[in-house]
């Protein structure tokens, strides 16, 4: 079982990693937009092989709060679990409900870092007709507590970057500060106080509990369980 | 970078900090309002610098001519549109096959392509985009980016002063507070031996402070030309960054006594470019590398890391591909050169080693 002991991957374990992911969100989220792998487009003088390429969903609406603060029609579970973090995103405060808005979409890619040596989440949003959202008009669309930590944090921030496989400008989570909270999950682990790091195919799962929160998504706690206890 | 008691750096440094080349910046014809159109403007822009930070200058030869309205202002060459976080040399030496003097280049102040470039508002949105490669370098080189959050304002501002204005003495006081040496081999340290003792003394600080990671930070920029095209001054202009691919990945240097040259490093970086069997290659001229035939058959996947990629070798899906031009700074290195020296001495601000390859290839690639 290969582990990643300092918060990093390898591009081969990132593929490893994606694919675990996706298959693990295929069994616990099968009724919710499924993450599919995209190849690198191929270069006569670039190795073509599967491994390149990146994780992506896309058309996602995210869940809308209302005014308990729960999420109508969430299939995801809300078991509560005794993650800390778990703990300080269900205190969410009260959003008021804009049933104005249209429905926008938001797409995700998931795409290996070779500098980081970490996954980094890029996104765009759209409304229905098609018409890309600005960053300002995002955050509205997120839980308070997650903008709030965007504004606060020096290592969980957006910034507008070129999409490393499609040259066009997307948002993302800026990757630099990942390998530190990675590491500090894996210390949360139990697993982990064995002195082994996480493995590598559950890295994404413990990943995505952080990335996910920032736009509402919640990871199932099976599929949380599952990172944390194999 | 080399570090040390010379305060002003070595003489290729100051070469690549004096570097400059001449614009002539024609205002887009859908711009001019006034007859006769106004004359271009010639300006000489610092090969580490960056596009917009010209628009100072480059403003007053045409604000009486705009249209009434917001500048949103970018630039293009023969219709494409310039990525403005590429410093001004990389974007030359990439796009001008043969070097054009002066480079035309069409400038706009209206109608910003928001869709295929990142927004640039001010001089602080490049002034973030420097910082955050920079980070990104040293996360690459130290294995964290700590030493870049928490430089101090007075610290930041200076440091990007002096890319602004050119200060390679300033520069090289403020980043060495980063940390960022590549550490060389022992080939480096030998053609480096007065600077040995104070790089000693920066290796015992780090010791309690930081990991070295043997990575060197490298951004590759490939375009590529059909094989008919013999003289890169025919060499069509590239009309869409679909055309350039872009490979933002470390270099890990293996000293293991041999030394590694800048051709190992191009093949890590494009290992299907290089034979399978020689580690040494043939040249027929210093900047050219033979791709060389090869069998069809099973060959071992192309790994994921860059430090493994010198061991094994993927299937070459296009025979005769072969690096036709390699420049840095403007100029065609020998590949044998020792790739410390190239990273030490040709290394932009960022802390990147840009690199430009025109790869020459059998079809005319339709992407």
């Amino acid at each position: 079982m290969v582990v990643s002991r300092d918060g990093t991957l390898s591009s081969t374990e990132f593929y490893v990693a994606a694919s675990a992911f996706s298959e693990q969100w295929r069994k616990f989220n099968s009724a919710l937009r499924q993450w599919s792998w995209v190849p690198s487009p191929k270069r006569p003088w670039i190795s073509h092989n599967q491994e390149e390429g990146y994780l992506s969903v896309e058309n996602v609406i995210l869940p809308e709060l209302n005014e308990e603060g729960h999420r109508d029609g969430d299939l995801i579970e809300k078991e509560e679990c005794g993650c800390a973090e778990e703990d300080e995103f269900i205190d969410a405060a009260v959003l008021i409900q804009n049933d104005d808005a249209g429905a926008r979409q938001y797409d995700f890619h998931v795409v290996y870092s070779a500098c980081y040596r970490v996954p980094v989440l890029y996104f765009r949003a759209y409304c229905s007709d098609g018409q890309p959202l600005l960053l300002d008009d995002i955050k509205k669309d997120l839980p308070l507590n997650s903008v709030e930590q965007l504004t606060r944090s020096r290592w969980l921030f957006i910034t507008q970057e070129e999409h490393p496989q499609l040259n066009r400008p997307w948002y993302t989570l800026h990757p630099c500060g990942t390998s530190e909270w990675m590491k500090l999950l894996q210390h949360n682990d139990d697993s982990a106080a064995q002195g082994e790091g996480i493995p590598v195919d559950k890295y994404l799962i413990s990943w995505f509990s952080v990335v996910g929160q920032v736009f509402g998504l919640r990871i199932p706690l099976e599929m949380l369980n599952l990172g944390g206890t194999q | 970078m080399v570090m040390g008691d010379k305060g002003g750096g070595t003489e290729a440094q100051q070469y690549v900090w004096g570097g400059a080349i001449p614009l002539q910046i024609h205002l887009h014809d859908s711009e001019v309002t006034t007859l006769p159109p106004p004359p271009p403007a010639l300006i000489l822009a610092p090969r580490i610098g960056y596009l917009p930070l010209l628009v100072p200058q480059i403003k007053p030869f045409f604000s009486s001519s705009l249209p009434p309205g917001v500048d949103t202002v970018w630039f293009e060459y023969k219709g494409l549109p310039l990525k403005w976080y590429i410093p001004t040399g990389v974007l030359f030496d990439l796009l001008c096959a043969e070097p054009e003097r002066p480079w035309n280049l069409t400038i706009h102040f209206r109608g910003y392509p928001g869709n295929i470039l990142t927004p640039c508002e001010s001089e602080d949105s490049i002034k973030w985009s420097f910082i955050n490669a920079l980070k990104e370098a040293a996360y690459i080189i130290n294995g964290n980016c700590k030493n870049i959050m928490n430089m101090s304002q007075p610290d930041q501002a200076e440091l990007w002063r002096s890319v602004l204005n050119g200060q390679l003495e300033v520069y090289l006081r403020v980043s060495s507070k980063l940390k960022l040496d590549i550490v060389g081999d022992d080939f480096s340290l030998k053609l480096n031996s007065s600077t040995s003792k104070s790089n000693q003394g920066v290796n015992d600080l780090d010791a309690t402070g930081t990991t070295r990671t043997g990575r060197v930070p490298v951004r590759l920029y490939i375009r590529t030309i059909d094989e008919d095209t013999d003289d890169l001054e025919d060499a069509p202009a590239i009309g869409s960054w679909e055309k350039v691919s872009y490979i933002n990945r470390p270099v890990e240097v293996h000293s293991e006594g041999k030394c590694f040259t800048l051709n190992d490093a191009l093949k890590v970086l494009l290992p299907e470019l290089f034979t399978e069997a020689s580690s040494t290659n043939a040249h027929t001229s210093g900047a050219e590398v033979e791709g060389g035939q090869r069998s069809d058959g099973d060959s071992s996947r192309s790994p994921g890391e860059t430090g493994a990629a010198s061991n094994e070798h993927s299937q070459l899906p296009s025979d005769g591909a072969e690096i036709k031009l390699v420049r840095i700074q403007g100029i065609k290195p020998q590949l044998e050169i020792p790739f410390s020296w190239v990273v030490n001495n040709l290394m932009n601000p960022d802390h990147y080693l840009h690199i430009c390859v025109y790869v020459k290839v059998l079809e005319p690639i339709t992407i």
